[in-house]
């Protein structure tokens, strides 16, 4: 029995090992790719900032500039606008990568994919979702929040906006393939946003009113959980349909 | 078993034999579609609260029970598609999607025309009004996904991708439309308030409920069977079967 093992052929290493460390380096080199990239074109990164604060200033304008009106309202316009360029931002996720080819190195890589893709929308959250909820209280002070409910707004956003890249990558790699793909982004995705914008809305709401904020936050990170551990391996799916199809 | 399923998995045979099962799902759809309509709308007594406006229920609940097992039914297609790759499932999803979206439609509508003389308003902020809004934007969704590709392997998958999400979402999203509801306003009207039906209101709905079941099959079938020659044209046996018709 030992002999017959030892006489069969030796496998190769290049096939079995993986390089020392194999899938934390992938996944760090794609996260500094991904940031550094980034970090180049900082106007990409600018435009989802300027957009909500651009919104936020359409709402006085348009409705009333009455304080005590904009304060009842001001939760929901924060998170709707917040929520808007957050979708703004998505057709970008894959975009790049997808027309330089670097997307195709990221399926064709030995690592499962669906971490890799992961690190992608990591970086996106560091990039949009976290500035976005970084800026709302700025403007939630002109929207005449009540005071109080600044640091919920930008915890339930920073918590929300992560739900939301997960899920809108989904989108953003279905439509990659796709040359016009940023209107039907919009139609796939905002559906899907809407139990996000309940809870988090729901949060600052309960700030204002002093009701019990945990509850709202805690749901929304459940929320984030299911979407952590089911959006990669959807987002990997997708990914693979938009470029074997 | 298996080897059932696998022929079934085939067009061929799947041609074959919904051909055997379609007259009976129509002429059952047909039947219970029209008995329970003449029963419904003229034979049950009219409410005693509502009148006779209560009888769109007998379009209303078959219509929304439909739309939301049609999404159900898309996304399990889409599973055995990219699972077992079998191309009758993603024909069959294709074609469950434009109904599915119609019955939502319809669903939404005769509930706005029910609204009126019952709450005095075509649309309120209801919990189940909006879900039912939101799976019907779920619904051309997925319907604008699959045209928007040019290959029709890739918008089958994406498709399939999308129903699955879908499916996953739609308890999330009633869940939370519930929970919303509730915290905003107090319920004005809810469905279960109502007084419990007596059986001659209840069994013509039951008639309406499976007529229209039957009739989601039939259809289905027909339109799939459609599908299966147009996408089968280049095949013999479909070539066969058109000069034999002749």
């Amino acid at each position: 029995m030992s002999s017959n093992v030892e006489s069969s052929p030796p496998v190769p290493s290049l096939l079995v090992s993986e390089p020392e460390g194999g899938l934390m380096v992938a996944i760090r080199a794609t996260l500094a790719r991904d940031i550094t990239l980034l970090l180049r074109r900082r106007g990409e990164m600018l435009n989802p900032l300027v957009f909500f604060a651009l919104v936020i200033t359409l709402f006085p304008i348009g409705i009333s500039p009455e304080p005590a009106m904009l304060a009842s309202i001001a939760p929901g316009l924060l998170w709707v606008a917040a929520l808007l360029a957050a979708l703004l931002s998505l057709d970008s996720l894959f975009r790049g990568d997808h027309d330089d080819g670097a997307l195709e190195q990221l399926l064709l890589s030995p690592h499962p994919l669906p971490l890799l893709a992961l690190a992608k929308v990591a970086v996106h959250w560091l990039m949009t979702g976290l500035p976005l909820a970084l800026m709302a209280p700025l403007l939630g002070v002109m929207l005449a929040l009540p005071a109080g409910s600044y640091l919920v707004l930008a915890a339930s956003l920073a918590l929300g906006s992560a739900v939301l890249s997960l899920i809108g990558a989904i989108g953003a790699a279905l439509t990659v393939g796709l040359s016009r793909g940023g209107v039907l982004i919009s139609l796939l995705v905002l559906p899907l946003y809407i139990p996000v914008l309940i809870f988090g809305a729901g949060a600052v709401q309960a700030a204002v009113t002093g009701a019990n904020v945990m509850a709202h936050l805690a749901i929304l990170g459940a929320l984030l959980s299911v979407a952590l551990g089911l959006a990669p391996f959807a987002i990997a799916a997708s990914l693979r349909i938009s470029l074997n199809g | 078993m298996w080897a059932f399923i696998h022929k079934l998995g085939s067009p061929k045979w799947f041609y074959a034999i919904s051909a055997r099962l379609l007259p009976w799902f129509w002429v059952a759809a047909l039947g219970l579609i029209v008995t329970g309509s003449v029963w419904g709308l003229a034979f049950a007594p009219a409410d005693y609260q509502q009148g006779n406006s209560f009888r769109i229920i007998y379009v209303h609940v078959p219509a929304a029970f439909l739309a939301q097992s049609i999404f159900v039914g898309m996304a399990a297609s889409g599973l055995v598609f990219m699972v077992w790759r079998i191309k009758i499932a993603d024909m069959a999803a294709a074609m469950m999607a434009p109904l599915g979206a119609s019955m939502t439609f319809v669903a939404l509508f005769s509930g706005a025309v029910w609204g009126v003389p019952t709450w005095g308003t075509w649309w309120q902020w209801d919990a189940r009004l909006t879900s039912m809004l939101i799976l019907f934007f779920l619904y051309i969704g997925v319907i604008a996904l699959r045209g928007a590709f040019a290959s029709r392997d890739a918008g089958s998958r994406a498709t399939s991708v999308l129903a699955m999400v879908g499916v996953i979402n739609i308890p999330i999203i009633k869940y939370s439309v519930n929970w919303w509801y509730t915290l905003h306003q107090p319920a004005s009207f809810t469905f279960t308030a109502r007084p419990a039906m007596p059986a001659e209101m209840y069994l013509p709905l039951l008639t309406m409920v499976l007529g229209f079941y039957c009739f989601f099959i039939a259809l289905t079938l027909t339109r799939t069977r459609t599908e299966i020659l147009r996408r089968e044209s280049s095949k013999r046996w479909v070539r066969q079967l058109v000069e034999e018709s002749r």
